[in-house]
């Protein structure tokens, strides 16, 4: 079958896709989106977390025919131009919360949401946000950082764009 | 150009397949953020699974039902006849030796005559679809004939009855009967009624550490690409590429020039990529069809397709004088080998010379031993071997300090070796060991508050979390600590030797260091600290990584805590080499006598005569570009009667305080904090130090109270993130973390192996704390529900 739908604000078009392909797969193997990883292809894990339609899902668990279109944003398409970077990407390298940095797009994503959805999280708020999102590298106390650090800066630079 | 250069050109996702290049002014010490990072964040780091070429096929395994089976018969036509499919291949397609192993090579590359764990790859595929590759599977017909597998202790004992995993003939290195394996150490009096008359308290006691899996994220995974001489390039997630290629090359009938190996992104290794997984299908493939296969294994496929950490069944046995004075120590460690040899002998080596711990005992009597069986094949994990007997002897210490009425913390204390203790294998630490100040200060840390369930309830942070299981009733805190003993590189008489290339040149106006070594990257920040090292000797700021191939010597293996120490001190070395000649450069050309030469900012600094010119004006147009190679220390393989030896490079301490809060009802477990303290040496990059500290303690916390693989019969039954738990963000807790920075003299920069010291400790701590809450031994890891509310 043909999948036609808006990957990180463009139209693509996926040809010859198989039913039973998931949308991660349609993304990393036909689209030259290989950013959404792979590690459980069954909704354990959260690396293929992808915004569909604006809400985070596991990739690995959409089939690839149920996204016909609509709208997908991959961690390549988090940062607003093609060479800067989201704060949240920013906060990530700063903060050491990237190792293999296999987990990291699905966290990216899954943490994007957590800070439009609330600035503002509480180590709580973090924790039930990301507990969804497997790492194995890192005993998650530098994404912890790297949340609240995201966060503060959002904070910091929305203040200022209100004080100006 | 050569048909290598086109195939690396069209491999997509390709950018950390090239050089990278960063610039920062922070050398060692400093916290600079990776050169990968922005790759990473970006999605545009291609990991072995994100492989792509042109004519790609698709390589997929075809895996026993059984854990011991004979097979009568292999029936390969239909599924040749699929459409789409373009090889279907068993052991008799193997053009050279039909078996690897990084120790003893008893494993077959394709499984023949026999079957020996669930999961042995029998037959591969290549299909242009992972789905035509899977149904082709579907229509290979294997007979085989079930038979009993040997799975057990006693099965393993006693081949007579129960039969041989390998037929006695076949038995390669030490291994004989159903043993891989075995090693005793005897130090002082060893143990015998005499010795034990001397002990005032006794105690005994016997432990169980169950089958622990890596669990790295990125899934086994590579690209195999055939060449234009007939030769293979493969691209490859792995800890040490010399190492494959000596085991890939002889089973494809080639030299090992013709094996040429490029890291490609690794998402996690943990020992678990040791051990070859597809890389010899992926390029029998390649090879047969002439087409580049790809091959990347599912989660369960991974469960199967690398060896565990070795479940352990220990005995052990202290006495000690009614002041709290270690007397003597006898234990007796198994490990379950699994099917294959795997590292199985060098992790015997580590649990029989680290099974003490870091105690000074003056008499000891241990054998360490691990079987052949039919259940899945261990070898290394974080830790190898040191964390089965850590959480024996911490446990024992723990019950020692209650039968003498003692301060677990300052029973640990008096018996903590020191620099200038020996070892029971004769070894003298000859550099600082501070176990009792690791000690002291995690028992120094402020507490956590208590559980304030009146005023403050948060059911995230309850024991049962989100799952509504408690709102405070029938929680109880309890405490516990632990400490450990890890060696750092390879042991027992191997040169584990790492070789770096560095080469100087201006580039855009600027000085630029190259780094080209073999070392994998898996995740550890081995190439930050690279560029660090680099920057700290040859004054620039700008490093370019090289990426890691066969194109230059070993590196060894990402593992046994070493890369910092062995690449990172061949990276030092070549970077010293070229400095001095760029010195002799200057001498030679401008007559300089001076003895107090440096590099800084760029420029060539005499201490005496201040700036004496630019590195750019110095070098011009040329480069200076030398390799080296890291020997560390010899040492000694440890006699086999005694145990005796020199054996260990360095030794490593981390010590461990944890508090949890027990649902006592229900047997939930929440690790409310883990506080660490390790001694470093030297914090060449205390950002990456702390969170491989981090990162290892929560390794530990896994297997304390939630993962096991599984089996019945051989058979793996969690194969999956849905069976097999690994720690969430929710069940990890904040990890306060103090570094120690005493020098190792031998060690370059001072440094000591970081990454597997904190998986020992962290482990023996929250049981300890498990146990102090209720009151039960608990002398099984992982502790599970169950054992809490025995039920
Ligand atoms: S790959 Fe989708 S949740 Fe793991
Ligand atoms: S950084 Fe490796 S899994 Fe998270």
């Amino acid at each position: 079958m043909r999948v036609t739908f808006n990957a990180n604000g463009r139209p693509v078009e996926a040809d010859d896709v198989w039913e039973g392909e998931s949308l991660l797969f349609m993304l990393r193997e036909r689209l030259g989106l290989p950013g959404s990883k792979n590690a459980c292809e069954q909704g354990e894990c959260g690396s293929c977390t992808v915004y569909l339609d604006g809400s985070p899902v596991c990739s690995c668990l959409v089939a690839a025919g149920q996204v016909q279109d609509r709208e997908v944003r991959t961690v390549e398409g988090l940062a607003d131009d093609e060479n800067g970077l989201d704060p949240v990407q920013q906060a990530f390298i700063d903060a050491g919360a990237v190792q293999c940095g296999f987990c990291t797009p699905g966290l990216l994503v899954q943490t994007h949401d957590l800070l439009e959805r609330e600035p503002q999280p509480s180590d709580s708020d973090i924790r039930e946000a990301l507990s969804g999102n497997l790492c194995r590298c890192t005993g998650y106390e530098k994404i912890m950082d790297a949340v609240r650090l995201a966060s503060a800066r959002k904070c910091s630079s929305n203040s200022s764009e209100v004080s100006q | 150009m050569s048909a290598r250069n086109s195939a690396t050109r069209t491999i997509r996702g390709e950018k950390n397949l090239q050089d990278i290049t960063t610039a920062h002014p922070d050398g060692i010490g400093g916290s600079p953020l990776r050169p990968d990072g922005t790759l990473k964040v970006r999605g545009e780091f291609a990991y072995s699974s994100d492989l792509w070429h042109e004519d790609m096929l698709w390589g997929m395994a075809l895996r026993s039902p059984h854990a011991h089976a004979r097979i009568l018969s292999i029936d390969t036509t239909e599924a040749l006849t699929q459409p789409g499919v373009y090889a279907v291949m068993t052991h008799e397609d193997i053009p050279g030796s039909k078996y690897y192993g990084l120790e003893i090579q008893d494993q077959p590359a394709l499984a023949f005559g026999k079957v020996r764990y669930h999961g042995e790859a029998v037959a591969i595929v290549a299909a242009d679809h992972p789905e035509t590759a899977r149904r082709a599977l579907a229509k290979i017909k294997v007979e085989y004939e079930v038979l009993a597998p040997i799975t057990t202790e006693e099965h393993c004992q006693n081949p007579e009855t129960f039969g041989y995993v390998h037929e006695p003939e076949e038995y390669r290195g030490h291994a004989s009967g159903n043993v891989v394996h075995s090693q005793k150490v005897v130090s002082g009096l060893g143990v015998n009624d005499d010795v034990r008359a001397m002990a005032d308290v006794v105690v005994v006691g016997e432990y169980e550490v169950g089958m622990q899996d890596q669990a790295f994220l990125g899934p086994e995974s590579g690209l195999a690409v055939p060449a234009e001489d007939g030769g293979i390039d493969l691209y490859i997630a792995t800890q040490w590429l010399h190492v494959d290629r000596q085991q890939v090359a002889p089973v494809l009938g080639l030299p090992e020039n013709k094996v040429r190996l490029t890291l490609a992104g690794v998402g996690g290794a943990f020992g678990g990529r040791e051990d070859l997984s597809m890389q010899i299908h992926a390029c029998l493939l390649a090879q047969r069809t002439g087409k580049p296969v790809k091959i990347v294994y599912s989660r369960e496929e991974s469960f199967f397709g690398h060896v565990h950490r070795h479940p352990a069944k220990m005995r052990y046995e202290h006495g000690a004088t009614r002041d709290g004075r270690l007397v003597y120590m006898d234990a007796r460690i198994v490990l379950d080998g699994g099917a294959y040899a795997s590292a199985s002998p060098a992790v015997v080596g580590n649990a029989s010379s680290l099974s003490v711990g870091p105690y000074e005992v003056p008499n000891v009597n241990v054998l360490a031993i691990a079987y052949y069986s039919n259940n899945p094949s261990c070898g290394a994990m974080r830790g190898f071997g040191a964390v089965q007997a850590c959480f024996a002897y911490e446990t024992q210490l723990d019950r020692l300090a209650a039968e003498l009425g003692m301060d677990p913390v300052e029973l640990r204390q008096l018996n903590a070796v020191s620099q200038g203790s020996h070892l029971p294998t004769g070894q003298v630490i000859d550099a600082p060991a501070p176990v009792a100040e690791l000690l002291q200060k995690v028992k120094d840390l402020p507490l956590p508050p208590p559980l304030d369930t009146e005023h403050h309830l948060d059911i995230r942070e309850l024991p049962g979390a989100l799952s509504n299981t408690s709102h405070g009733e029938g929680i109880v805190r309890g405490v516990g600590y632990a400490v450990g003993l890890k060696n750092v590189g390879f042991s027992e008489g191997f040169d584990d030797y790492s070789t770096a290339r560095v080469r100087l040149e201006v580039i855009g106006g600027e000085p630029v260091a190259m780094v080209h070594t073999a070392m994998a990257e898996v995740g550890q920040g081995g190439v930050t600290v690279h560029g660090q090292i680099a920057r700290t000797e040859l004054g620039v700021e700008q490093v370019t990584i090289h990426p890691a191939n066969t194109e230059v010597g070993s590196a060894g293996s990402t593992s046994a805590s070493r890369q910092t120490y062995m690449t990172g001190g061949a990276v030092k070395l070549a970077a010293e080499a070229v400095r001095n000649e760029l010195f002799n450069l200057g001498r030679s050309r401008y007559g300089w006598t001076y003895n107090d030469l440096s590099l800084i900012g760029g420029k060539v600094v005499s201490a005496s005569a201040g700036v004496l010119i630019s590195m750019v004006d110095l070098l011009g147009d040329q480069a200076i570009d030398l390799t080296r190679e890291h020997h560390h220390r010899p040492t000694v393989p440890f006699d086999k009667e005694t145990g005796q030896g020199f054996g260990h490079v360095q030794y490593t301490f981390c010590a461990h305080r944890a508090v949890v809060d027990v649902d006592v009802e229900l047997g939930l477990v929440k690790v409310v904090e883990l506080a660490a303290a390790q001694d470093v040496g030297k914090a060449l990059n205390p950002l990456s130090v702390i969170g491989q500290i981090q990162g290892g303690s929560t390794q530990g916390l896994g297997l304390a109270v939630m993962e096991e693989i599984i089996t019945k019969d051989g058979k793996v039954r969690n194969p999956s993130f849905t069976d097999y738990l690994i720690p969430t963000i929710l069940d990890t807790p904040p990890q306060p973390v103090e570094i120690m920075e005493l020098a190792d003299p031998n060690a370059p920069y001072g440094l000591r192996g970081v990454g597997e010291a904190p998986t020992l400790s962290s482990t023996p701590a929250i049981v300890s704390a498990i146990r102090a809450a209720t009151g039960l031994a608990l002398n099984r890891v992982p502790v599970r529900p169950e054992h809490i509310t025995g039920t």
